[in-house]
């Protein structure tokens, strides 16, 4: 789960990290208040949306006035940012953060924590290179990154902090600082069962101040159960409707845009199946795990989140039946065709339907019994998908 | 023969009176595995299955004698349960259980430091050595007997797999789900390295997908280690979008790392052949174990 850098912050702020004043603002008026209330001669007016680069698309903006503060504002919100992470659609601007601007920095600095697979424990990454792309960092100048591997049992060892704060270059007088500060960012980190914690820039003043700049959480969704205060930061607008509408409905789905749609059981078989549409010259509209133990209700509800909106103009059905059993599956297409269409008997778009496995025999009785226009069974996986795509082709 | 389970492994279920447990004790045990016994704190005394409970796994030791446990205890309790079974000196605890706090399973792996135990999972399917012993709940009708031992990272993959090779005539050794999630017991390294050591596995099935380096490592680790073994692969999600969770934990690009692309470039620079598609896994395995001169050996069903 992802927050907006406002949130992020004063997460950071309750673990003792050193971040600008600033608050939230919903709307011009509300920017214009909060600008009063900081009382400082320099303002940061930054766009929040969930995503990285905003600077470069214009996202953030200098306010040496309150009146400039209302016309950035004014400018922003509503506003669409397309950076190198929102995609082509971009992201609209619902929210701003009012900051007090930060006018002599003498460096930028990179830091973060992430879980690393490979040693199955909590990594500390950080770098004198601050301000830009980590990833263009790693690529460019991979010795210019540090990294110090946590014990889960110590935690962040001093010794480690302050070995990381001279690796950094951080000046002789913001070694201390620099330290504390990444030992209050891995006590946010555990202590909300974070995925991420980054701060880039995480910057020195010429006054030798150690101040976090900017700030980005995310958290493990496995976790989110013992972090409520964390699951109410959810901002729903974030997030793709049909995403949003099949969490509630405990689906495991993703939008990828295009018409080709795919119901599978299985997160690997639906990565598969996503994969096999597109190599026969489709274009997915979706990653669906619709697990193992589907009620046809639950299918009814896929079928209809993947036809909202008239995205889906063809359904691949591919069902492995391990631990679900393929009749289930086949009495939920039947639901969904009594839930979607005026007669009770047909679905809006063709559905090719591949089953294999527990009660295969079972589940293509049913289909044959209770014919549904528009589905197709379908004798092989590659088959299957290549007749999607076809049928899918030609009705465009 | 196979690897991490025969039929004389002695087995006990880690949350029994569950009723995804007690539906899947009554499939192991239909399938042969030996279930000794079943841990539920408070429940002992009880059967289920025909199986005696206990309160915990050192009682179940102590009185079974057995060295392996699968474990269906829910998310939030699944990682004690780990620890536990690590505890009383098992030498295999396989975790079907999805969704752990990452942050979890490092305590867990750190915990498991220095001990003998050897964990698979969690998240996974678990393992079924063809014919004698399974743990999990891999189904039971679509892997025959072989020489192909199978390793995975999906639960649907490798029972997709599992069947292409039955309709191909070829067997399977062992099958282990090593599970999608970031944070797990046995890699990709840790199980090959297994059928490296077992005589009766002549090729290996490796399936993985999108998310960390695994693969790439595995792919380095064959070149130097096992060059007698033919390996085939498979890699799901290359169409996956960067930065999206594709339904496991673990299968997500991050920081432009663990795309298909760069595992399937990994694998081929070490002449390991990738399937073009899920529905090619079949036919790849059969291609290279042609060239590898022992399709004749491995057909033997």
């Amino acid at each position: 789960m992802n927050i907006h850098e406002y949130q992020s912050k004063a997460i950071l702020k309750s673990y003792g990290v050193n971040v600008p004043n600033g608050f939230p603002a919903f709307s011009v008026d509300e920017a214009v208040e909060k600008a009063k209330e900081l009382n400082t001669p320099v303002m940061v007016v930054k766009a929040q949306i969930h995503a990285g680069g905003r600077g470069k698309a214009g996202g953030v903006k200098l306010a040496k006035s309150l009146d400039e503060v209302k016309t950035y504002a004014t400018e922003l919100l509503g506003k669409t940012l397309v950076t190198h992470q929102t995609g082509p659609a971009g992201k609209k601007v619902g929210r701003l953060l009012i900051e007090e601007g930060c006018p002599n920095i003498k460096h930028e600095y990179y830091l973060s924590f992430v879980i690393d697979r490979a040693t199955a424990s909590v990594v500390m990454m950080g770098s004198e290179e601050g301000g830009m792309d980590i990833e263009q960092v790693a690529a460019t100048k991979p010795d210019k990154i540090i990294k110090e591997y946590i014990d889960p049992v110590i935690g962040l060892a001093p010794f480690q902090a302050s070995r990381m704060a001279y690796a950094m270059n951080f000046p002789q007088a913001a070694i201390r600082q620099a330290s504390a500060l990444m030992t209050c960012l891995y006590n946010a980190f555990i202590g909300k069962d974070c995925s991420l914690a980054e701060i880039n820039p995480l910057v020195v003043t010429e006054d030798d101040k150690v101040i976090a700049l900017d700030a980005k959480l995310k958290f493990d969704d496995s976790a989110l159960f013992r972090h409520s205060d964390v699951e109410a930061m959810r901002d729903e607008t974030e997030e793709d409707p049909k995403e949003r509408r099949a969490a509630k409905a405990g689906l495991n789905y993703v939008n990828l845009g295009g018409d080709v749609a795919c119901m599978v059981n299985g997160a690997g078989l639906a990565m598969a199946t996503v994969d096999i549409i597109k190599h026969y010259g489709g274009e997915p509209a979706n990653f669906l795990d619709v697990g193992g133990d589907s009620s046809p209700e639950k299918i009814a509800e896929a079928f209809q989140i993947m036809l909202d909106g008239g995205q889906a103009k063809g359904i691949f059905v591919n069902i492995f039946g391990g631990i679900n059993r393929c009749d289930l599956v086949a009495k939920g297409i039947l639901e969904a065709a009594k839930i979607i269409s005026p007669d009770g008997k047909s679905l809006p778009v063709p559905v090719v339907v591949r089953l294999e496995g527990t009660n295969v025999e079972e589940g293509r009785r049913i289909l044959q019994e209770s014919p549904v226009a528009n589905v197709i069974m379908a004798p092989t996986m590659e088959g299957g998908a290549e007749e999607i795509v076809k049928r899918v082709k030609a009705a465009a | 023969m196979g690897v991490l389970v025969n039929e004389d492994t002695k087995v006990i279920v880690q949350g029994i009176t569950g009723k995804q447990a007690t539906f899947h004790t009554k499939q192991m045990l239909a399938y042969g595995t030996k279930i000794v016994g079943g841990v539920t704190p408070g429940k002992a005394g009880q059967t289920v299955e025909g199986v005696p409970v206990f309160n915990t796994v050192k009682d179940a030791v102590a009185a079974t004698g057995v060295t392996a446990s699968v474990i269906y205890v829910p998310a939030r309790f699944a990682a004690d349960s780990i620890m536990e079974g690590v505890d009383a000196g098992l030498d295999l605890v396989v975790c079907i259980t999805e969704h752990i706090p990452v942050l979890d399973m490092v305590k867990v792996r750190r915990y498991m430091q220095g001990k003998k135990t050897r964990l698979i999972g969690p998240n996974c399917p678990g393992i079924m050595t063809t014919d004698e012993s399974k743990l999990g709940i891999i189904p039971g009708n679509i892997q025959k007997k072989g020489h192909v031992g199978l390793v995975s990272r999906s639960g649907t993959l490798t029972y997709e797999a599992a069947f292409q090779l039955m309709n191909a005539g070829i067997g399977i050794t062992t099958a282990v789900g090593i599970g999608g999630d970031p944070v797990k017991g046995t890699d990709f390294i840790d199980a090959l390295e297994l059928f490296k050591n077992d005589p009766e596995t002549k090729a290996v099935l490796m399936i993985g997908e999108i998310g960390g380096t695994a693969e790439e490592d595995a792919a380095k680790w064959i070149k130097e280690n096992m060059p007698d073994k033919p390996v085939t692969a498979f890699v799901a999600g290359r169409q996956a979008p960067p930065g999206k969770r594709m339904g496991h934990a673990g299968a997500i690009i991050s920081g432009g790392k663990g795309t298909a692309a760069d595992k399937i470039k990994a694998l081929n620079a070490v002449g390991i052949q990738v399937a073009d598609t899920v529905a090619h896994i079949g036919e790849t395995v059969v291609a290279t174990l042609k060239k590898a001169g022992i399709y004749e050996a491995c057909h033997t069903c």
